[in-house]
């Protein structure tokens, strides 16, 4: 692989009350779909933040790097990132309601994004946005674009924040969460347009989600996150063919959603014990106290992410150990 | 006889826009034991329907059957002995729970009300209902917000099930929690339900979850049932369109890209289209479609759909 477009290496945020994010690293390549995989409390936000540069003051970021085409987006000046944000790296949110101004019609935000960073007269703008409306799908977009956001749906507004983060052409799209408020139909929907844009716009995509299910279905790569960490990184389909960390197993045993024959007649779905909140002041791995496989040297230091094949990591020593005895024991 | 059997019940608003048609001609049954899954998007009216069932709704017109009583019929005052054998989990028990409250006023409130028991009989029983949702005793002198989402779902059960119900309606329960602590929730309300011999309505968005926890499903569309069926007969062979969609939607790890089921956008339940109501959005709608809406008729045992091409997977000709 060339060098990545998104390089985050070391990644550790600090608030004054605790550490939310630690030692993360992973990269994005050109036009690619990874996936950031965590329930609330993982982190997964926060590291979209700050590589948008978003994070509340109180945040200290201290980092190898976050470098997005070969320059280190902690060490830009402000403006320059100014001109980064918007125009190279695009964000969309969970909830379009709370990120789109309520008092604006839709086409007048769409044309602000044009005349900040394109420099467009109004009128040009105006017409961009309805051509950006029709390319995120809305119908009818000459008469939505003069709509305020309560008139639409939760999908509609959703593409209408779509439309915006791709004004100017990004080459990186951070999605997070960007269909959990919405309806299973819909959210196909919103996904499928997010991929066709992906494609016809040469865009990279980070998608951060909660949801294991659409991360089969619409990423590249996926990396774990469990409390601040990276557990572990695959590809998308070899992550759940053989999913290799503790936790991802339990996550995947634990969702009713991957067999179909999984009825409560038959039995209980298997849980992972306890809440992640049991990772607050642990010394050692994260997931030691919800962790079947845990070992006494668990406990003693935090596991980095160690690369077992190309392309595929985890942060889980006796993991590890078994894969590595398995491939010994094999002759690979 | 079933437990509960809810005819033609509509729930109606007026609203500055009109009336809104939530709940439009629902019926169903609950058996004793059963565990009836109904699913459907957001403004479909499960959620008004649950209300409904319950009276903490009024309907406009219909009847809801509860053993054998007409629950309509009873005024407020009359509601008590009703109340007390059918219990509601929410979706949100962190709005549910009142934050000034300790955990073991709250368990108690439901047992003082009805007048069960005297002081050590309701101490005896929160106590032995905390420890059965698995949380510690020590849980009872404490406030809602000290707890976990997964920790506030115990207390929301535990409180539902204080009164020893026949019915409880679970409204979305394990929607706000997270993947981890989902498991452990449905896993939980199976136990009370062998443990309890409960019946439940069990509504939800995720049509995975509720293939998990149901014995029959309804599938709900705008204010109406569009399709009815074992578990196992849904999930092989879905008879309408809305149902094959939502299956088709769910996202599914072990399946690469796919184009979208369904285009289109939920209608307004303030503007329920004519005709069939999902006939803007379906792939196989023809003109009968727009012009008549289609009952719930039977098409194999047990197995109830409301299309007129049930069971079709493309669009037959137009004569």
């Amino acid at each position: 692989m060339t060098a990545p477009l998104l390089d985050v290496s070391n990644l550790t945020i600090r608030f004054p009350t605790g550490t939310p994010v630690a030692d993360l690293g992973f990269a994005v390549g050109e036009g690619e779909t990874v996936a950031v995989v965590g329930e609330s409390g993982s982190g997964k936000s926060l590291t979209a933040l700050a590589i948008m540069r978003l994070l509340p003051r109180t945040a200290r970021t201290t980092s190898g790097g976050i470098r997005f085409q070969g320059r280190d987006l902690l060490a830009l000046p402000e403006p320059e990132m100014r001109r980064v944000r918007g125009r190279k790296i695009a964000m969309i949110f969970q909830e379009p309601m709370t990120s789109l101004n309520p008092v604006l019609t839709i086409g007048k935000q769409i044309a602000e994004v044009l005349r900040l960073h394109e420099g467009l007269s109004s009128e040009a703008a105006r017409k961009r946005s309805i051509q950006l409306l029709d390319l995120v799908r809305v119908a009818d977009p000459h008469l939505r674009v003069d709509d305020f956001p309560h008139r639409l749906s939760g999908g509609m507004r959703q593409r209408a924040m779509i439309a915006m983060a791709v004004a100017c052409g990004p080459k990186l799209l951070i999605a997070d969460e960007p269909t959990t408020a919405l309806d299973v139909t819909i959210q196909a929907q919103v996904l499928d347009l997010l991929d066709r844009l992906r494609r016809e716009l040469g865009m990279a995509l980070v998608l951060i989600t909660h949801d294991l299910g659409i991360v089969g279905q619409w990423a590249d790569r996926v990396v774990v996150m469990y409390a601040g960490r990276g557990a572990e990184e695959a590809d998308a389909t070899r992550l759940l063919d053989d999913p290799l960390h503790p936790y991802t197993r339990g996550l995947l045993a634990a969702s009713p959603r991957l067999d179909a024959r999984l009825h409560y007649t038959a039995g209980p779905l298997r849980e992972i014990p306890g809440s992640i909140a049991s990772a607050l002041g642990e010394p050692g791995c994260p997931f030691v106290p919800r962790c079947p496989m845990a070992l006494p040297t668990c406990r003693t230091k935090p596991p980095p992410l160690e690369e077992i094949r190309p392309g595929r990591l985890i942060a889980c020593p006796p993991t590890l150990a078994l894969e590595r005895a398995d491939a010994a024991a094999v002759g690979r | 006889m079933p437990l509960l059997s809810v005819a033609d019940l509509h729930t109606h608003f007026r609203t500055p826009r009109g009336i809104l048609r939530a709940v439009d001609g629902v019926s169903l049954t609950i058996e004793k034991g059963e565990s009836v899954g109904l699913v459907g998007e957001s403004g479909c009216g499960k959620s008004t329907l649950g209300k409904t069932v319950l009276r903490l709704v009024d309907p406009t017109s219909g009847r809801v059957t509860f053993d054998g009583e007409d629950v309509v019929r009873l005024s407020r005052d009359a509601l008590g002995p009703y109340r007390r054998r059918a219990q509601m989990i929410f979706q949100d028990p962190f709005s549910s729970l009142n934050p000034r409250h300790t955990i073991e006023r709250i368990l108690t409130a439901p047992l003082s009300v009805h007048g069960i028991g005297d002081r050590n009989e309701r101490r005896r029983r929160v106590r032995a209902m905390i420890e059965r949702v698995g949380l510690p005793l020590s849980s009872l002198s404490r406030y809602p917000h000290e707890f976990s989402g997964g920790q506030r779902q115990r207390v929301g059960i535990a409180r539902a099930l204080i009164l020893g119900p026949d019915l409880v309606i679970c409204d979305e329960p394990v929607s706000a929690l997270d993947l981890s602590i989902q498991a452990q929730i449905l896993n939980l309300l199976v136990e009370m339900k062998r443990d309890f011999n409960l019946s439940y309505l069990f509504i939800s968005h995720d049509l995975s979850v509720i293939r998990y926890f149901a014995d029959r499903v309804l599938v709900m569309y705008l204010g109406r049932v569009v399709e009815s069926a074992a578990g196992a007969d849904l999930w092989a062979k879905p008879l309408h369109p809305y149902t094959r969609a939502l299956i088709q939607a769910i996202p599914d790890p072990t399946r690469r890209r796919q184009a979208a089921p369904i285009g289109g956008d939920i209608a307004s339940p303030e503007d329920i289209p004519r005709g069939c109501r999902f006939h803007p959005r379906c792939p196989i709608a023809t003109s009968i479609c727009a012009e008549r809406e289609p009952a719930l008729e039977t098409h194999a045992p047990g197995h109830q759909a409301a299309c007129h091409h049930a069971g079709k997977l493309s669009r037959p000709p137009e004569a």
